[in-house]
């Protein structure tokens, strides 16, 4: 029998398919290895009583009864959505108008690289960096506090401040690279829109508006959804300044996670919960991305 | 295509294959026994035991890492999981119950008895905190530590103290003795009026007559020469978990700190949650409680005279807690009886007198402990508060050794928290947090 043309195109597409899994299996190999295979791993994981030493024993969904009524998750849950509502808003609001600055005032890249250093430095330095700056007996910002003949500030002792003060930590360190996404978006917004926009005699407010800001949807939308899961994952700057407190005023999930996995010993548990967070942050990605119409653009 | 896959397979499994072939076990000929510490101060001295110990034994090479306290557990303990922790490591009283319930220390009362090991040797029963109640042993001490005032000369001089009178305090929860008269000549307002001055303003307080760290479960150098001292005890003994954090004598100790606090005696938490230490180097504190090895740190990091005095007596008199380290072997480790050939050196009269000899700590056996003190005086430290209330009968105690450690802490650290920010009062939190101690049991 003679093959048909259909025939033999699909074949030379296998042949194509074949050379490209060849080209893809290093970086499949790399996914399965390091995302999958931990990852379900970890599914097995939190459904026992795994010890970290020992060897894990099957408890079903015993962990996941057990959070549903562990105050002390939730509470460190509620403490991360709190972090999260500190973060993100003025995050993006700051690296908006650093963008629109950069867009619009300077096109300088030594203002740009400025921006962008408090993103290079390791995470663990920059709280040790805020740390010392804000103790209230040696910190600058204090010691500048009180030659006002004000009383010192404090920051990451009291209940009320130390969450806003690491959300105001992690706003430094992140918003120049947030403005220099944002900023890669403004680039793309062609210029003739505005000039029409701006014969028409439309206000700067109402360019920003009606143009800039429906423009940069969708690079807005990559910006909060990638910082919000960035937010939820919060670590480092609570284990370094606060370590959960004062009292748990910034004990934030990861820390409980932390805790229970390698200090308490309970990494069963402690994974039954990351499952959890992993649920919730798909929930809360999927539900913005579905508010923000992150995929599509209005023109 | 398929011969492509398969080139690809094979070269994987040959890189596992050399790799697997690198983690081979030796029993025979040259080894090397991983060793890590977490004390940056102490690296030096256990650099020359090593020396002396390779000297010795020429087939054995000692690598010593020094991992800061923070990374210093979490990094074991993932060693561990991975299969790739030291050899030998030193321990912790705190942590010790963890790793032996977990299997993962070699049990050397084997050893220690066949190698005819004298454990009498060691100071202040040290060597019972390494040994459980069912014979089985997880260390040999290396050394000791205990708590004492730590005080800057200029002030208490300017206050009318001399060193013999800040060696000889005592103190009570009730009027809180000559401790509570020291510290309160000590703190002075931003009017420049001392706290025993009924005009003394305790809201702005230019330097403080005491610094206290962080409060948690221990207290180690917070609340406990003052609990003990009125005495109370942690539970009802070294291996119980029977806790007396409700007890009233505990609460009338916490209580006293509180109103110190209010008074404008103490430093508030506020300031030193994060760290005291440099409250009393930049002059802002007059006292800070302290352990031993933090004497290199006071003397070096402080510009003006540094003294140390004994605790101040409470009911039951003088009452420090010591600690002591050791070192243990891990279970995984390929080479445990070249580790314990080192585990033994360390815990020798030969290691213990060399590690002396640098000034760093106290070793655990009396000739090393003569040579510590002979290097302190020769860098002009009289540092005799710390060794006399070692070898004074009685004047020291240990923490209880107890599973569930990490979540007492934490209890206790919230607990404080909220006692000093003043969300709560110290008796019904102090009742609430011991209820959910016991019901960890």
């Amino acid at each position: 029998m003679r093959e048909t043309p259909n025939k033999r195109k699909r074949k030379s597409l296998d042949k194509q398919g074949a050379g490209a899994l060849l080209f893809l299996l290093p970086s499949l190999i790399g996914f399965a290895a390091f995302f999958i295979v931990p990852a379900l791993r970890g599914i097995f994981l939190s459904l026992t009583d795994w010890d970290l030493l020992g060897k894990p024993g099957f408890v079903g969904l015993e962990n996941y009864g057990k959070l549903l009524t562990d105050e002390e998750f939730w509470n460190s849950m509620l403490v991360t959505v709190k972090y999260v509502f500190w973060n993100i808003p003025l995050q993006t609001v700051l690296a908006l108008g650093i963008a629109l600055v950069m867009d619009r005032v300077t096109k300088s890249s030594v203002f740009r690289g400025i921006i962008l250093i408090p993103w290079l430095l390791p995470n663990v330095v920059v709280a040790l960096l805020w740390l010392w700056l804000l103790d209230p007996a040696v910190g600058v910002i204090n010691s500048t506090v009180q030659s006002w003949g004000m009383k010192p500030i404090n920051f990451l002792t009291s209940t009320e401040l130390a969450l806003p003060s690491i959300a105001g930590i992690n706003i430094w360190r992140h918003m120049g690279y947030t403005a220099l996404i944002v900023f890669a978006g403004l680039q793309g917004i062609p210029r003739e829109v505005e000039e029409a926009a701006l014969i028409d005699g439309a206000s700067p407010w109402t360019r920003f508006i009606r143009i800039i800001l429906p423009y940069l949807r969708p690079v807005l939308a990559f910006v909060i959804i990638t910082s919000v899961i960035g937010s939820f994952q919060i670590y480092d700057t609570v284990a370094i300044t606060t370590r959960g407190g004062p009292i748990t005023a910034t004990y934030v999930i990861y820390l409980f996670i932390f805790k229970n996995g390698f200090e308490s010993y309970l990494m069963g548990y402690a994974t039954a919960a990351s499952m959890i967070l992993f649920l919730i942050l798909m929930g809360v990605s999927f539900l913005q991305m579905r508010i923000m119409r992150a995929s599509e653009s209005d023109f | 295509m398929k011969k492509q896959i398969f080139t690809i397979l094979l070269a994987a499994c040959l890189v596992l294959t050399l790799w697997s072939n690198g983690k081979e076990d030796k029993t025979s000929g040259p080894v090397t026994v991983q060793y890590i510490l977490w004390d940056a101060n102490q690296l030096p001295a256990y650099e020359k035991c090593a020396e002396d110990f390779m000297a010795a034994n020429p087939d054995i090479t000692i690598e010593i890492t020094q991992m800061g306290w923070g990374d210093y557990w979490t990094g074991l303990q993932t060693d561990m999981v991975g299969g790739t922790a030291a050899d030998v490591f030193t321990n912790h009283l705190a942590k010790y119950p963890d790793f032996a319930s977990k299997g993962q220390l070699v049990d050397i009362a084997p050893m220690v008895a066949r190698d005819k090991v004298d454990t009498s040797v060691y100071m202040n029963g040290l060597d019972g905190l390494w040994a459980t109640k069912d014979g089985k042993r997880f260390g040999l001490p290396k050394d000791w530590d205990t708590i004492a005032i730590v005080y800057n000369q200029e002030m208490i001089n300017a206050a009318g103290y001399s060193a013999a009178e800040a060696n000889s305090l005592n103190w009570n929860a009730k009027d809180g003795g000559t401790f509570e008269k020291f510290i309160a000549a000590l703190s002075v307002d931003t009017s420049g009026r001392n706290g025993l001055d009924p005009n003394f303003d305790s809201e702005n307080v230019a330097c403080y007559g005491l610094a206290l760290n962080h409060f948690d479960d221990r207290g180690q150098a917070q609340f406990s020469p003052m609990a003990v001292s009125n005495n109370w005890m942690y539970t009802d003994g070294l291996y119980n978990a029977n806790y007396h954090f409700d007890d009233p004598k505990f609460i009338a100790t916490i209580q006293w700190f509180v109103d110190m606090t209010e008074k404008g005696f103490l430093a508030p938490y506020e300031m030193t949650a994060n760290n005291a230490n440099p409250l009393f180097t930049s002059r802002q504190a007059a006292t800070v409680f302290d352990g031993s090895w933090m004497i290199g740190y006071y003397s070096s990091s402080s510009e003006f005279p540094v003294g140390f005095a004994k605790l101040p007596a409470g009911p039951a008199g003088v009452k420090s807690m010591t600690n002591g380290l050791a070192d243990s072997i891990w279970v995984g480790s390929k080479h445990k009886e070249q580790a314990w050939l080192w585990v033994k050196y360390l815990a020798s009269a030969e290691a213990q007198n060399t590690v002396g000899t640098f000034g760093v700590v106290f070793p655990a056996i009396e000739s090393g402990v003569k040579n510590a003190l002979a290097a302190y005086d020769a860098k002009g430290l009289d540092v005799s508060a710390f060794t006399e209330e070692a070898t004074n009968p009685g004047e020291t105690f240990v923490y209880p050794i107890v599973d569930n450690g990490v979540k007492i802490s934490e209890i206790m650290t919230q607990t404080f928290d909220s006692i000093f920010l003043g969300v709560t009062d110290a008796e019904s939190s102090l009742k609430e947090a011991n209820k959910k101690i016991l019901d960890l049991f």
